[in-house]
């Protein structure tokens, strides 16, 4: 087989590819499950937001 | 549900969590059939091999133009409409636009190298994509930098406004201009001057970017909406402390 020209431009290329997307898809992961952790966090000091608390039972007439 | 809907941020999120899987998935085998098609596509007769990396860098190219068309419409969402979900959309745009931008720039170096003997010259397609790549690091500097989310909304909204100037220099660069960058080969009047065992590759590897685009914004978008949640949640713990 014969060796391919320049291979190591291509290899270089989609090693670049894999590492830029890689990193994109790590950092939004990551990002992401530290929101969460913090979110839940916060509920369970008691900080929520007004739309998720729970209503106040109303009295009856 | 009604477009509008969307610019409730709750919904949003619940419209995320149910869509991201499946985009991503899509974007997934996509791809996998992409990659195929690109290493079973014959060598150009000129350049050989190293055609393949076109399947890398015309995509990003692309991507890094149409992240900041995106920006541009959110800009004007920000500016004009007042959506709330538009500078969301802008600020998680930046940082993947200007990955697929830089993405262009060193796919494009490492194909300069063997076809046209160096890996950059300052000719007007090479310079107005890094113009281009500089414009979105500026972006994500005035959100860093601007405390207040409105007020780094309206300075990043107007910066890329004046910074899609850009994208039709880079577009037309090379018919206004002298370059060592090919002209346009794929959309142009006339028609692709691509032969179609490359150009279907070409296009496949098209949608997968766009696709991975899309999956990685929607995260993105969900991660800023949650992200201010946190930042009010800290502000109202800290008003009830004092």
């Amino acid at each position: 087989m014969a060796a391919v020209k320049h291979i190591e431009f291509i290899v270089a290329a989609y090693a670049a590819a894999v590492v830029v997307v890689a990193f994109l898809i790590a950092w939004i992961m990551i990002d992401y499950r530290g929101l969460r952790r913090t979110l839940a966090d916060l509920d369970r000091r008691g900080t929520t937001r007004r739309t998720a608390r729970p209503e106040p039972a109303r009295e009856q007439a | 549900m009604a477009l509008a809907d969307l610019a409730n941020p709750s919904r949003f999120l619940s419209l995320a969590d149910r869509t991201i899987p499946w985009v991503g998935g899509l974007t997934v085998l996509v791809f996998a059939y992409g990659i195929d098609q690109a290493m079973l596509a014959p060598d150009d007769y000129q350049q050989g091999a190293t055609v393949k990396i076109m399947f890398l860098h015309v995509p990003s190219a692309w991507l890094g133009m149409l992240g900041w068309g995106l920006m541009s419409v959110a800009a004007l969402g920000t500016l004009v409409w007042r959506h709330p979900l538009a500078d969301v959309a802008a600020k998680a745009a930046a940082p993947i636009g200007a990955a697929f931008t830089l993405l262009c720039l060193v796919t494009g170096s490492l194909w300069g190298r063997p076809e046209w003997g160096t890996y950059w010259v300052w000719d007007a397609r090479l310079t107005s994509e890094l113009v281009l790549f500089l414009l979105y690091l500026a972006v994500i500097a005035v959100w860093r930098t601007v405390e207040d989310p409105s007020r780094a909304a309206r300075a990043a909204a107007i910066l890329t406004l004046v910074g899609a100037i850009d994208l039709p220099i880079i577009k037309f660069s090379v018919e206004w201009w002298n370059t060592l960058h090919q002209g346009a080969s794929v959309f142009r009047l006339g028609g692709s001057t691509i032969y179609s065992t490359i150009l279907i590759p070409l296009l496949i590897m098209a949608v997968a970017f766009t696709l991975l685009f899309f999956t990685l914004h929607l995260a993105a978008m969900r991660n800023e909406i949650l992200r201010r949640r946190v930042r009010t949640l800290r502000l109202m713990q800290a008003s009830a402390a004092n």
